[in-house]
């Protein structure tokens, strides 16, 4: 009865938000920069999201995130300027094709660990560059126009259900089986729970985002290429999630907002922007491995009512 | 005769990944550790050759040696500072700080010289000699020796010294060898530096081979090093050179068929089929999983 409690008052925190931020669009208040980097922040915010079920729940490795956002960006890229089909058949539909993708990757990689699995996931997501690079149909290495669909609404609705339903899949039977894999997945087969249905699972739910999230991206830029979705954006999705804390949502959505500002304000020098970005990752994993959070949610600081926090 | 002069350029590629592949695949041994700064290593030592022959106009052979001796320290720094902390931490710790010093190195260099590329100076004569009736160039054939000779030193190094001797003891076993008075510390400083004097020798080949250097240069060799490491299976030397050259031959045949542009997916395919069907590469042990 509390946690729901909590959940919905979370739920109308964010459509208050959504509220004031569309209200100070429409009126002007906030100009085309600014609500350019807002809904970047919610497309950084949906991968960091995504990743961090499948590495700080599921533990498993994977640094080829990109990949699947290019898969979605192209899929809806392909759905809205080649068929002209609504943007909303085209999120899903990218949705679906990266759910897809990420199956096909999922089932025969997530029998490796470790080190070997973040090789394996990284060269699977070149291997999709390549093959996006070579297909005429989507322009090849020359890219694709898209018309400029994305508005706040949809990429603040998308950004909350991901986080919604991430939220309450960690909550679930299945979040926890996940968790169990990460502690110790040895012990957890042991236990019977089916560890490689539950790896397949969360990484087809996190592909399934990544893709919507790469959606509502190509959308919003005019211009896609298979370059934006190279190792480097895999890098910077997992840097959220690392330096959020493995194993925490909020840590890894205050993470993507966070470096979204910074590099943000750090466009014009993407050097420096990356001199920081590792110097930070470095220190971050020599100081504090377990990232700025660790494993805690942000909602544990400040709790609703005397014992309405929620321990999980 | 085409398909004898593509072997000899895939060989010849293939030494400069297996070259970069044994600086991976002996730290990997030691340290169970995947060194992604590694390839940028051999960035460092393309460039250190292509300043020590452009600007201060030393030979080829001079220019080789600085390049491994400036990488062999810088590997060590790198090992000193960023992974000699993290040696009980978890294996996602360690690989994000390798990720992290590899983006730093890459952007460093960046920040100071700038991201165009640059053209490295012609010192040896590229001449074409008639083999069978194949063209072979004598680049490629110079390449091949150096790696050869370079991969024939390592053998020497790692069996017949003391110090080859505490590396194999360590990586079979670091707790053991500690007991036995082997310092682990300067074994694995040792490795780092052995490992990265071959990615500086590799540097200068590759850019003697490539003529065009730049700071992201890397990235794509030190990945298809990795690959060639893996599929000569991690942690075994001449696993590491088999694995090399046959990644270059594959790569070679590859373009020369006329998928030039599918290169670099068939590295990673490769990769991939390795990884599901024999994990622990052509020439690796099997090992047991543990609780």
């Amino acid at each position: 009865m509390k946690k729901s409690k909590a959940f919905w008052a979370y739920v109308a925190i964010a459509i208050i938000v959504y509220a004031v931020v569309q209200f100070s669009m429409s009126s002007g208040m906030i100009g085309s920069y600014y609500s350019n980097m807002l809904i970047i922040m919610c497309v950084n915010v949906m991968l960091a999201v995504s990743l961090h079920l499948i590495i700080g729940i599921t533990g498993q490795f994977s640094i080829g995130h990109a990949g699947f956002m290019a898969v979605g960006a192209y899929m809806s890229a392909i759905v809205t300027m080649k068929f002209d089909l609504p943007f909303i058949v085209a999120i899903v539909a990218a949705g679906c094709v990266a759910l897809l993708a990420g199956l096909l990757i999922g089932i025969p990689t997530l029998r490796l660990r470790g080190d070997y699995l973040a090789i394996a996931t990284l060269g699977f997501a070149e291997i999709i560059r390549i093959v996006i690079l070579n297909v005429d149909y989507v322009g090849g290495a020359a890219g694709m126009t898209v018309s400029r669909q994305t508005t706040w609404t949809y990429a603040f609705f998308a950004m909350l259900i991901t986080i919604i339903v991430i939220a309450n899949y960690t909550k679930s039977r299945h979040g926890r089986a996940c968790i169990a894999i990460r502690e110790d997945e040895i012990a957890a087969d042991a236990m019977g729970i089916n560890t490689t249905y539950y790896k397949v699972v969360a990484f087809a739910i996190g592909a399934f985002f990544a893709g919507v999230a790469g959606a509502i991206f190509s959308h919003q830029l005019f211009f896609i290429q298979p370059t934006s979705f190279g190792f480097l954006k895999s890098f910077d999705i997992l840097i959220y999630v690392v330096l959020g804390g493995l194993g925490s949502l909020s840590g890894s959505v205050l993470a993507a907002v966070l470096l979204t500002i910074v590099s943000t304000y750090l466009a014009e020098f993407p050097e420096t922007r990356m001199i920081i970005y590792s110097l930070v990752l470095i220190l971050v994993m020599l100081y504090r491995p377990t990232g700025l959070l660790g494993t805690k949610e942000i909602t544990d600081f400040f709790k609703f009512g005397k014992k309405g926090g929620k321990n999980v | 005769m085409e398909w004898l002069q593509q072997l000899v350029n895939g060989i010849s590629i293939g030494s400069i990944y297996a070259l970069i592949a044994l600086g991976y695949t002996m730290v990997y041994g030691i340290i169970k550790l995947i060194n992604f700064a590694h390839g940028d290593v051999f960035m460092i030592g393309a460039f250190i050759g292509f300043w020590a022959i452009s600007r201060w106009d030393i030979g080829f052979l001079p220019a080789l040696l600085l390049a491994m001796v400036i990488c062999a320290v810088l590997g060590v720094i790198i090992e000193r500072v960023a992974y000699k902390r993290l040696r009980n931490s978890t294996r996602i710790a360690a690989l994000i700080t390798a990720i992290g010093v590899s983006l730093l190195i890459e952007n460093l260099m960046i920040f100071f010289r700038g991201a165009q590329s640059a053209v490295y100076p012609a010192t040896i004569e590229n001449k074409a000699i008639n083999v069978f009736g194949a063209q072979i160039s004598s680049l490629s054939l110079l390449i091949l020796g150096v790696s050869i000779f370079l991969m024939l030193l390592l053998q020497f190094i790692v069996h017949k010294t003391k110090i080859g001797k505490a590396m194999r003891a360590v990586s079979h076993d670091a707790e053991a060898a500690k007991l036995m008075g082997i310092n682990v510390d300067n074994t694995i400083s040792a490795t780092f530096a052995i490992g990265s004097a071959l990615a500086g020798a590799a540097g200068v080949i590759f850019g003697l081979y490539y003529t065009r250097i730049d700071p992201l240069m890397g990235i794509v060799p030190g990945i298809k090093a990795f690959i060639a490491a893996v599929l000569g299976g991690i942690g075994s030397i001449p696993g590491a050179m088999v694995g090399g050259m046959l990644l270059g031959v594959v790569e070679t045949f590859v373009s020369a068929m006329g998928f030039s542009s599918w290169r670099d997916a068939a590295a990673f395919l490769i990769l991939i089929i390795i990884l599901i069907f024999k994990p622990s590469g052509l020439f690796g042990k099997n090992t047991r999983e543990k609780v």
